[in-house]
This record gives C-alpha cells, structure tokens and sequence, in this order.
C-alpha cells in the first residue's frame, strides 16, 4: 500500500473538469511534487485527498482510507496547508499550536517548539492579522505538523515567502521526508519543484503529462539534443558548427548552444576543436535539457 | 478523555478570542444593561401595573441571552465560515459535534457572566429578586438552543457580510417586535399573536417564570421554545457548509 494512491481521478465543476483522468502514487519517506501553471487542478487533487470533495469518477486513498468515508480515522494521521488559509484574526501563533494540539489524539511534546522551528519565536504573541505573509504561512506550516502527521499535504507552501522563508521551509520538508513522512505538495514554479522535490508529476489541464524524478523527465524528453557551453564571445561558430556538424548559435554573451546529439563523441569533438584552437572551455552541459524548455515544452505540447 | 480536552480548548479560545475582540460582546452585554437600566429610570414604557424593574428583568435576561447565542454565535461563526477559518478546522480532527459542543460551552460561559451582572444591577435597581431554579435553567437552555441554531443557520448559508446585516437585523426585529422591548400583551392583536410564536416571546415568558413574581409561562410558552430549540438546530446541520461560498 503507497501512503497516497490516486486512480483514474476525476473532479469536475459544472461543466468544468478540473481534474481529468489523474492516476499516481506517492510514499512514505518521499516529497512528490504537483507541478502545474495556475489551473493545472494541483488544488482540486489535494483538496479530494483532503476530503473536501468526492472524485466525480475514480478513487483515492490516503493510508489505505477514504478521505471521505474514513474521514475520523484519517484526519489524526495527516497534516494539512491550505492554500490562502486564514485564521482567526485575532488569535496568537503560541495560542493556534496549542489549540491544534488539543485536537490531536497525538500531538507533538511541545506544540511551543514547532514555532521555533518554522522561526516564528519572536512573533510567538502577535496576533494573526499583524503578521506578514510570510509569517502566516510559515504558522499553516507549524499547524500543518503539530499532529505528528504520517502523510503531510502543503498547497503551494513556499508561495509569498522571501528567500529565507523558503530555506526553511525546505529544510523542514527535507527532515519530514527523511522521518519517514510522505510529502505531497503544490506548486507553479519548476526552481521549487526542482530543490524539494524526489518526484515530480507534471500537470497540465487537468491531465498528467509527466511523472518522474527530473533527471528521468529531461532524459525521456524527446525535445531536439542539444550541447550547450561557455566560451570566448567571438567564437567563430560557423567553423565550429562544421566541426560538430549542427548549428551552434550564440545564446548569450559567452555562452552557446550547439544543436547536435549530445554524445561523449560530440563533447569530445568540442573539447578537442578548443584545445586546436587554444581557446578556454567553460561549463560544457549534455545529455540533460535545461528543464525549463522540458517543462515549457510538457506543457505547452500537451493535448 | 481527548474529546474533552478538544472541547474545552476549542470553547475557552473562543471566549479569549471574542473578549480580544470586545465588540461582539459590548453588544451582549451592553443593550440588555442599557434597557434595563434607562426603562427602570425612566418610566415611558407600557409595562402594565408592576414595577418596571420587575418587569424588565425578566425581559432583559432574555435579551441577554439572545444576543449571546444568535448574534454572537451567528456572526463570528460566519465570519470564520467566510474567511475559511473552518475549512482549515475541518481537516484537523475536530468533528462537527465537538466545535458545536465548543461553542455551546462557550456562549453558556459569557451568559453567565452577563446574567451574572444584569441581575446584580435589576437588584441595585430594587428588583424583588424572586427566582426559581429550574425555569431559570431551563430557558437559558432551550433559548440558547433555539437562537445558537438559528444563528448557526444563518451563518451556513449566508456569505459573512450577509449573515451580518441578517443577523443584526432579526436582532433588531425581535428586540421591537418579538416581545422583548414591549411585551407581547401590550402589542397590537396581531402582532401580540405572532410574537407568541416567535422564540423571543416564548423566552421572555420563560424568563419571567424564572425570574418574575407572576406564572407567566403556561405549558404552551415551553412546547414553542422546546420546538424552536429542535427546529433550527436540525435545519441548521442539514445546511450548513464548512467551506466559503464559492
Ligand atoms: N470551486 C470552483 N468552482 C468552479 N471552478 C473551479 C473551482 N475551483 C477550481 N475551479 C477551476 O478548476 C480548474 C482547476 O483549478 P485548481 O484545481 O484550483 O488549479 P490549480 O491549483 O492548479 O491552480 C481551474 O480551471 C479553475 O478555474
Ligand atoms: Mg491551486
């Protein structure tokens, strides 16, 4: 049994299909991400995990429970961010973890200590609606874990936090994963994807169009092989374009891309044409496409 | 044992919450001692042959509670409903029973403040202090029942700047019309016969047998406030959603 097992998932609103035909599974002691443009359907996924909603056809499970049915026996087991959650205005950070605490049948020792963790001790008694963004999202956070959750699912949890909100927030998606904990989260943006998550499933419109660790989307990628590279500005790229026998084009100042079959022959090819020449090589990139044109493509190809 | 421990929490962070706030709780509190205390003062009410404190305690009592159930319950509850504050509580494992049972707890808690102090102040005013236990109970009950529900009702339906202006204004409705200001002998025939049937009249007369020195509330008085305590909190569980209106 995966922690989290999505079946042929539908969820439609009206005559909108939100989600269409989904199927994936994730682990225990793995972050999955959700990656998908706003409208993808990454919050309609996660909010029918969460219960809100029943699949208009297909199944999930979340622990082997239905989040709807076994609603009681799930609840305890899983922690939950919202996305835009707010809280009540008026409510404390130390007073929200102890009251989430008291409604977990296990709740962490010391609900006080998870404010330290997300960095929130100095604004431990400011009331929600006085803290920034940032600082209330990293509070959802904190909630999100107070019930020692099993399975934990964030809805764009780094979206609206600046570069140190997201450093931490990584670095505590990265301790749940490595206790064992199942992540599953949301977001827009390929960079967070890339440092957070084991596995990514690509959506887009609804439908999964990729799934996989990144390095097996970009080499599965049937996008044109490329070789890209850095050197002198005045390259003489129309003879090196004979040599490697593909177009090589300038991409920007010193740094070029030649549009052949990224082989070990080719790299050598290139490497030995700029010891002929007496030129210095700089960062040589094969074999893996640069995501985003994985991602771009993923997503603007699909059906 | 947890479930306890959940409740007592949920309803203890209501009270600090809405204390934190204050407004809610002016109101509560507030309108009941003012017409207590201006219609005692100043006689221009038609309260018939006692004396006004006499019979505005047990009027304001259930004021008091009224506001405490239905206005207080009914606009913060919407608000969090609007704002998404119980969608966020509905995947933490509070059940439903338990956040009702968190909030019943809670508004029997700022009734007996209110109640506390209302009737400290009718005695300054020279209320003659007759009570009976069980009716006493037995209103704050069912009327806090009967208006909690409706004010569940309303919030669960409505979006949050609806339920506010409805809320308030019912408020007002029952205050003028619904017996509590006036007593429902001393309204016009048709009127007097609807505001009966309203739970408003139905708790003032309970009050009055709680706190009143004359039998006000017949056998008929309690069946409409016990209905009223069944109807509207079954319509509200049958309409009430956790999630924002879309
Ligand atoms: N409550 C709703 N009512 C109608 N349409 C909705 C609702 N929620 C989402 N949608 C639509 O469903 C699609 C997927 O939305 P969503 O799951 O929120 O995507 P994402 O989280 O990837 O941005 C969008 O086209 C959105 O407009
Ligand atoms: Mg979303």
């Amino acid at each position: 049994m995966s922690a989290v097992e999505i079946e042929s998932l539908v969820v439609r609103y009206g005559s909108v299909t939100a989600v269409d035909g989904v199927s994936l599974r994730a682990e225990a002691g793995e972050v999955l991400a959700l990656l998908g443009p706003n409208g993808a359907g990454k919050t309609s996924t996660v909010e029918t995990l969460e219960g809100f909603r029943c699949p208009d056809a297909g199944s999930v499970r979340v622990l082997g429970l239905d989040p709807v049915g076994d609603r009681r026996a799930l609840l305890p087991r899983i922690g939950v961010m919202l996305q835009s959650c707010r809280l009540y205005s008026v409510i404390r950070p130390v007073e929200a973890v102890r009251l989430f605490a008291a409604h977990h049948p296990h709740p962490v020792d010391d609900p006080d200590a998870l404010l330290d963790r997300v960095g929130l001790r100095d604004r431990s008694r400011t009331v929600w609606r006085r803290l920034s963004g940032g600082e209330q999202q990293r509070l959802a956070l904190a909630l999100a874990l107070v019930g020692r959750p099993e399975v934990v699912v964030l809805d764009e949890p780094t979206a609206g936090l600046d570069v140190h909100g997201r450093d931490l927030v990584r670095s505590i998606i990265r301790e749940l994963r490595d206790d064992g904990v199942c992540v599953l989260l949301t977001t827009h943006e390929l960079d967070e994807a890339e440092r957070l998550a084991d596995r990514v499933a690509v959506l887009h419109r609804g439908r999964l169009v990729a799934l996989g660790s990144l390095d097996e989307l970009a080499a599965a990628d049937r996008g044109p092989q490329s070789v890209r590279f850095s050197g002198p500005s005045d390259l003489d790229v129309a003879a090196l374009s004979t040599v490697l026998g593909g177009p090589v084009r300038a991409e920007g100042p010193g740094s070029f891309v030649a549009e052949v079959v990224s082989s070990a022959s080719t790299v050598a090819s290139l490497a030995g044409w700029f010891a002929e020449q007496g030129l210095p090589l700089g960062e040589v990139r094969a074999g893996r496409q640069r995501l985003e044109d994985v991602y771009r493509r993923l997503v603007e190809e699909a059906p | 044992m947890s479930a306890v421990r959940a409740v007592v929490a949920q309803a203890r962070t209501e009270v600090v919450l809405a204390v934190r706030q204050g407004e809610q709780l002016l109101v509560a509190l507030g309108i009941p001692l003012l017409v207590l205390v201006f219609f005692s003062v100043v006689d221009v009410l038609p309260l018939g042959s006692g004396r006004p404190v006499d019979v505005l305690t047990p009027s304001v009592a259930a004021l008091a509670v009224l506001s405490a159930s239905m206005v207080g319950v009914g606009i913060s509850t919407g608000f969090e409903r609007h704002y998404g504050v119980l969608k966020r509580l509905g995947v933490s494992p509070l059940t439903r029973p338990r956040l009702l049972g968190a909030k019943a707890l809670a508004t029997v808690a700022t009734e007996a403040v209110q109640l506390a102090v209302l009737l400290v102040v009718a005695l300054v005013l020279g209320w003659d202090a007759s009570f009976s236990f069980v009716p006493f109970v037995g209103a704050i009950v069912l009327g806090t029942v009967a208006f909690g529900g409706l004010g569940m009702l309303l919030a669960g339906v409505l979006s949050g700047p609806a339920n506010l202006a409805v809320n308030n204004a019912v408020y007002l409705l029952l205050l003028l019309f619904g017996g509590v200001a006036v007593p429902a002998a001393e309204l016009p025939g048709p009127v007097g016969a609807v505001a009966d049937l309203l739970p408003s009249g139905a708790l003032i007369a309970a009050m009055g047998d709680a706190l009143g020195s004359a039998d006000t509330a017949g056998a008929g008085t309690w069946l409409v406030l016990a209905a009223w305590a069944v109807v509207t909190p079954v319509a509200a569980a049958a309409t009430f959603s956790w999630a924002p209106r879309d």
